[in-house]
């Protein structure tokens, strides 16, 4: 009986996720509408939920990618996967008009800058405060304060030790988790709904899965704007990463 | 037809990621920069030109639509499948790196949009 299920749900993985997550989805709207009379989205706490089965999985099977390592959960990986991410991340742009685009365009792209050098200041504080002294452990750990693909990128370009890469790592998805929990808590306080404000949120916070995944808990309709500056941060990242950034840190300790 | 606006959508994800990974390549660092941004851009381009409406009207808006409307099933998956493990185990500095960096940057939000909106406002002085 075990057999024949996991035969027929390995075959049709992506199936699978498919019903998982839409009863998922409806659990969580549920919640959503009964528990908490609609004042947490239902999005966030489906969100909320994937983030704790991952948490769950990982633990479970050791592996690095949450419950897509549990064999009968395989498809998850697909659906969640990069691909099928930004072809439904592209998808959300349908329906922008141009003009809101270039309103906010200026801030946007200073809001890219401005997030990665503020971030890796953050956390080179942070490394230094812990007691690190070596420019290249600072500068790691402080380009994996800007996203989890910044700091291992960085921290090989200057060579760093396979344990500041794995700490980079970890900043970093730290970042990009709280991004996916905390945002719609804090939205209305820092002003974050109209397209102008989601541009310079997407530049600032950069980690592309923790800005899809807080707007879509936070309004929908805000998803493209902060997406696509939130693409545009990582190259900057990478590109600032191990040259000006890792001389200025040089140059200090 | 539904799979005429499946076919922009993905023409303009195509586009947009080989812009995105030649953009890297000329910066050299081995990253796709801007791809999906890129590629958004040349989908609002496309969806709002006349000469692109028999791929972007109709049922071939639906072929669109479905898509933006599985944006969140998919990002729930996305969560499901991040490394929450490993940002738990990466011990108190990444915790507070991480923490400390998303503090910062949400603080930053309204002061860089006020910028925005002051520089829009000097544009319509002129």
């Amino acid at each position: 009986m075990m057999d024949l299920i996991s035969a027929v749900f390995n075959r049709n993985s992506l199936v699978v996720a498919f019903a998982v997550i839409g009863v998922t989805i409806w659990v969580s709207y549920y919640i959503a509408d009964k528990l908490t009379a609609g004042r947490i989205h239902g999005s966030a706490i489906a969100i909320a939920i994937g983030l704790i089965a991952a948490y769950w999985g990982g633990t479970l099977s050791g592996g690095t990618k949450g419950v897509a390592d549990l064999g009968l959960l395989g498809g998850i990986g697909l659906m969640g996967g990069g691909m099928l991410r930004d072809f439904a991340i592209v998808s959300t742009a349908f329906g922008v008009h141009l003009s809101e685009l270039k309103k906010a365009g200026a801030a946007g792209v200073v809001s890219i800058f401005a997030g990665v050098i503020v971030s890796f200041v953050v956390g080179a504080i942070v490394a230094v405060a812990f007691g690190y002294t070596d420019p290249v452990a600072i500068t790691t750990i402080g380009a994996g304060a800007v996203t989890y693909i910044v700091g291992p990128v960085t921290g090989e370009a200057i060579g760093a030790s396979g344990e500041m890469i794995t700490l980079s790592v970890a900043a970093g998805l730290v970042k990009s988790i709280l991004v996916m929990i905390g945002t719609p808590l804090i939205a209305r306080s820092i002003g974050l709904n109209n397209p102008q404000s989601a541009m310079v949120f997407g530049g600032l916070m950069g980690t592309t899965s923790g800005v899809a995944a807080g707007l879509a808990a936070t309004d929908p309709k805000l998803v493209p704007y902060g997406a696509m500056t939130a693409t545009f941060y990582t190259g900057v990242g990478c590109l600032l990463g191990p040259s000006v950034l890792f001389m200025i840190v040089s140059s200090l300790f | 037809m539904i799979i005429y606006g499946v076919a922009l959508l993905s023409v303009c994800l195509l586009v947009g990621m080989l812009f995105g990974q030649a953009l890297g390549l000329v910066l050299g660092i081995d990253a796709n920069v801007g791809g999906v941004g890129i590629a958004m851009l040349l989908l609002v381009v496309t969806s709002n030109s006349p000469r692109f409406k028999a791929l972007s009207s109709g049922n071939a808006a639906l072929g669109i639509q479905f898509w933006s409307a599985m944006y969140i099933p998919i990002v729930v998956a996305m969560a499901a499948q991040q490394n929450v493990a490993g940002a738990t185990s990466g011990g108190m500095l990444a915790l507070v790196a991480g923490v400390a960096a998303v503090v910062v940057s949400f603080a930053l939000v309204p002061v860089i949009s006020k910028l925005g909106n002051n520089d829009a406002s000097v544009e319509e002085n002129k």
